[in-house]
């Protein structure tokens, strides 16, 4: 198998008409590393995996594989291999002749691409399915022959759309650790599409976040989590408030935001409000503070914390927290500072 | 629905009652009614699906078993000049195949105007075939929109606005010796006289009825294409097939059941027409269809109803033949 390539992307741009779908981003994913697209829906994710596996040209801009620039060329040409959203298995074609596809379209003989195809199956434990439909499978199933199939051309960069979303949340979680596992082994490049930021947490090297065609934040998924640089940011990844303070936007992490009496003296920023709801929610509690004339604050309070500070609705408190753990965002012209709230 | 469903299952107590011995053996007297109740609830509900199917069985048996049938038993009737006679005699069938044997190696009428129906079938049929897959295709693949897909299928219909009959005759000014087409061919020079086989004859036969039915091809053809997911499409794309291998892999295994709906359409109606045939072959072609009008025009009733029968025969072999290589209710 061959081992993963790097990519590329250089002033990469998607016009459908006069809307920009993808804005001129640049994007170096090392080689052999798990990288997660991530950003709502119509952030230009889909367009710009469909780019990278060349079903969609690109208006402007190269696309770079290993040392090859193939913005030119037809999907097959470029070393990727995509496995579609909802797989695309054909219907009417065995298991074993979905995996063999690609090698009988290169006219590789049926012994031989029948044989290889069952190596890939026994990859991803199909090899006793051999003789089934797509019908005849199940969702986790059909996904482990769709990675078969998307893997028989040996590609250097495997491209995932929104890979895990149509399996149930159990399914989901067992067929994350998978592709994970299968990539460290194979040590290919991984893309994955996903909308989900726990999805692109668990599974990331490099996560690129996007908004409105554009690269937003990208790094390791704990740089990002711990230090989102836009309000987006900080809000999209999600657990943290985001706080509007002294002409300053601050986004700090729920379980570092304490709260205290309103009588007790406060070295550093000091917000005060209301408790306007408790959440228990297990291992921890949520605690919710209306800010006087100002956004909700949300703070996670451990359970013992939150014993021994015995809080309750109406009470007056003031939000403190260490400014060394709070990240000042980059003022977005367009997100021009509405109410702070959690985003979960 | 819901409250058929209601009246007509069997309450659970009642299941109960008829299904435990301990019930019917020990509590004789007062439930030795239950059993008979549920078995006349089991046959109202049997009723009841009868009933519902019912009106189609009336149809499809008054207006096409009783029709078969009648045309069946009249065929093995005798008949002589001028009338029918109700006796079993297979004189229709041996009429119809006279000096089949004693002619041979020769063939004998009813085999060469099989021969030539079913020539006639196959050119129309891959003609319909090779234009209505193409038509379906670019309205599947290439018509992005759904307004310009609705908009083109409903223009393949405008043909259909008017009769069968006034389309046929339209082709005569176009084809005739001194129609359209002759006049221009003659006109620029490519041909010094004009071409004599152009009209009242096979191809002009063929032409009107590729005309006729390709869209019965186009329609089934396209309603399976449309069903594909575009997605296999680029998968296939993906794994490095060219268009040709995607039509040959892909689009054509998965259209299959269109092709077989579509063929089936236009093999019925071809090997049964005598109009067509008849109009535009200048009455001169013989055909599976015009051999029964002639015996119909001429009284000879069982005559008439032993080619239909034969007729008949032969479609169902050809359909039974077509429908072998795709099941066609599995892919409906």
């Amino acid at each position: 198998m061959a081992a993963g390539a790097s990519l590329e992307l250089v002033k990469v741009t998607k016009m459908y008409g006069h809307v920009t779908a993808v804005d001129a981003i640049d994007l170096r994913i090392p080689a052999g590393s798990y990288c997660c697209l991530l950003g709502p829906s119509g952030c230009g994710k889909t367009s710009t995996l469909r780019m990278i596996a060349g079903h969609e040209s690109a208006t402007s801009g190269d696309i770079i594989v290993g040392a090859k620039n193939v913005t030119e060329l037809p999907p097959a040409g470029r070393g990727t291999a995509m496995m579609f959203q909802s797989y695309a298995l054909f219907p009417h074609l065995s298991v074993i002749d979905n995996v063999a596809f690609a090698l009988k379209m290169k006219g590789v003989s049926k012994p031989e691409r029948h044989a290889r195809a069952r190596e890939l199956l026994e990859l991803v434990d199909m090899q006793s399915y051999a003789g089934r439909l797509p019908a005849q499978l199940s969702g986790g199933q059909q996904q482990r022959v769709a990675l078969a199939r998307a893997l028989i051309t040996s590609p250097q960069i495997l491209l995932l759309d929104e890979p895990l979303s149509a399996l149930d949340p159990f399914l989901r979680l067992r067929m994350r650790a998978e592709l994970k596992r299968l990539q460290r082994e194979l040590g290919l490049t991984f893309i994955h599409v996903t909308h989900g930021q726990d999805e692109a947490m668990a599974l990331s090297d490099l996560v690129v976040l996007m908004n409105g065609g554009r690269i937003e934040q990208q790094g390791s998924p704990r740089e990002i989590f711990n230090h989102p640089r836009t309000e987006f940011a900080a809000r999209f990844i999600g657990g943290h408030n985001v706080i509007p303070l002294n002409g300053d936007t601050f986004a700090v992490r729920v379980d570092r935001v304490q709260l205290k009496a309103p009588n007790v003296a406060i070295d550093g920023p000091a917000v005060p409000g209301t408790i306007s709801k408790i959440e228990y929610q297990g291992t921890y509690v949520l605690v919710a503070v209306a800010t006087d004339g100002g956004p909700e604050i949300s703070a996670q309070l451990s359970d013992d914390q939150f014993d021994a500070e015995t809080h309750v609705i109406g009470e007056r408190v003031v939000v403190t927290w260490n400014p060394a753990y709070a990240d000042t965002l980059t003022p977005r012209p367009a997100a021009a500072a509405p109410a702070a709230e959690l985003v979960a | 629905m819901l409250s058929w469903a209601r009246q007509t299952f069997p309450a659970p107590s009642i299941r109960i009652d008829r299904f435990s011995p301990v019930a019917v053996t020990i509590d004789n007297s007062p439930d030795t009614i239950a059993p008979a109740d549920s078995g006349l609830r089991r046959l109202a509900m049997r009723s009841i699906a009868w009933l519902q199917a019912g009106p189609m069985m009336l149809v499809f048996a008054l207006f096409f078993l009783l029709p078969l049938v009648l045309v069946v038993i009249v065929s093995v009737w005798d008949y002589n000049e001028y009338e029918m006679i109700p006796a079993l005699s297979f004189r229709g069938y041996t009429d119809t195949f006279e000096g089949c044997v004693a002619n041979l190696p020769e063939l004998c009428t009813i085999l060469k105007t099989y021969l030539k129906t079913l020539k006639l079938c196959l050119l129309t049929w891959g003609l319909t075939l090779l234009i209505g897959f193409w038509v379906a295709y670019f309205l599947a693949f290439h018509v992005r929109s759904k307004t310009w897909q609705i908009v083109l299928s409903l223009l393949c219909t405008i043909p259909f606005w008017t009769s069968n009959v006034i389309r046929m005759i339209a082709w005569i000014p176009l084809l005739g010796r001194n129609g359209l087409v002759n006049q221009g061919l003659v006109g620029a020079g490519f041909v010094n006289k004009p071409i004599e086989w152009l009209l009242f004859s096979e191809f002009s036969v063929v032409l009107a009825l590729v005309h006729l039915f390709t869209f019965f091809m186009v329609v089934p053809i396209f309603n399976s294409m449309i069903r594909i997911d575009k997605r296999l499409i680029e998968a296939a794309y993906d794994a490095g097939a060219s268009g040709w291998q995607t039509l040959v892999n892909i689009v054509i295994p998965l259209s299959k059941p269109g092709i077989v709906i579509g063929s089936i359409f236009v093999i019925t109606i071809v090997m049964g027409d005598f109009v067509t045939i008849g109009v535009m072959g200048g009455q001169q072609i013989a055909s599976a269809g015009k051999i029964i009008e002639a015996r119909l025009s001429a009284l000879q009733f069982p005559a008439a109803a032993a080619n239909a029968v034969i007729l008949l025969g032969i479609t169902i072999i050809i359909i039974s033949a077509l429908t072998r290589i795709v099941d066609v209710r599995k892919e409906l």
